[in-house]
């Protein structure tokens, strides 16, 4: 048996990439990709625990939290293409101004 | 070492290689392809921890639904590689020293403050999917059912918003 504490480990590894992605990375789409690896870890993290107490409530959420990274990504990836429509660019310094 | 240990050392390997490769790579192409191997091995991770289900909504819904979407919006951008920020040279390196604090913080809570009491080892996972699937239905449909509602209103939202937003006007030229 793996002790539960590894994966909750390994959960706080990924989560950390994933903040250090959205840190360092300056296209937006890889900072939406290391997003998602953070909510995957806080999923992992939530899968962990609720096979430690034995309770269905854990996976319950983590599909409710799949569901809402859905429709997540499917916003922002619309503002994305937006923002390259009007300004030709998706470098995150270049987003400067709140005016289109 | 048990078996488990022993498949969960090495696909935990494969996790965080696959995640540092999406961080690093420099072409967004790469990055989503590691992301979706990254996906895979979470769903097996899930698999192992007793969750069929998640396991599964894992790989249609992240590493299917979702990362189609990434890579069709790469392409429609035309996948460019963005030199490196020149505005703030202090950030990778203090980002980096955050994220190490960050790591060991989150690690010494969740492990030493935040478990279960007495718990530290996980029980054998549910023998029979299809028990632990029947179970999980029945609370999903029951004691979360208001929950489950409303995600289907936050999902038709989440459309209409993204058509309305890459909609073009009437007459507008683009």
């Amino acid at each position: 048996m793996v002790p539960v504490d590894y994966y909750i480990i390994l959960s706080a590894i990924l989560f950390t990439i994933g903040a250090l992605g959205v840190l360092v990375r300056r296209n937006p789409l890889i900072i939406f990709m290391s997003i998602e690896l953070m909510l995957n870890a806080a999923n992992l993290a939530f899968v962990a625990f609720a096979s430690v107490i034995q309770s269905f409530s854990g996976q319950i959420f983590v599909f409710f939290v799949i569901a809402v990274a859905a429709a997540e990504v499917a916003v922002g990836l619309a503002l994305i293409v937006e923002i390259f429509k009007t300004k030709h660019n998706i470098n995150v310094d270049e987003m400067n101004s709140l005016k289109g | 070492m048990s078996v488990d240990l022993i498949l969960f050392l090495i696909l935990a390997l494969v996790a965080i290689a696959t995640a540092l490769g999406m961080l690093f790579s420099r072409h967004a192409v790469y990055s989503a392809i590691f992301l979706v191997l990254n996906f895979v091995t979470v769903a097996v991770f899930y698999i192992l921890l007793g969750a069929p289900f998640i396991a599964m909504s894992q790989v249609t819904v992240y590493a299917g639904a979702i990362m189609v979407l990434f890579l069709f919006v790469i392409m429609l951008l035309g996948a460019q590689d963005l030199p490196p920020s020149q505005a703030l040279p202090w950030q990778r390196p203090l980002a980096g020293i955050l994220a190490l604090i960050l790591t060991a913080e989150s690690v010494y809570i969740l492990t030493v403050r935040a478990r279960p009491d007495g718990l530290v080892t996980q029980p054998a996972a549910s023998v029979n999917t299809m028990d632990s699937l029947r179970a999980m239905a029945t609370m999903l449909f029951n004691q979360y059912l208001f929950p489950f509602e409303v995600t289907s209103i936050l999902l038709l939202v989440a459309m209409v918003g993204a058509i309305v937003l890459t909609k073009r006007e009437k007459g507008e030229q683009g």
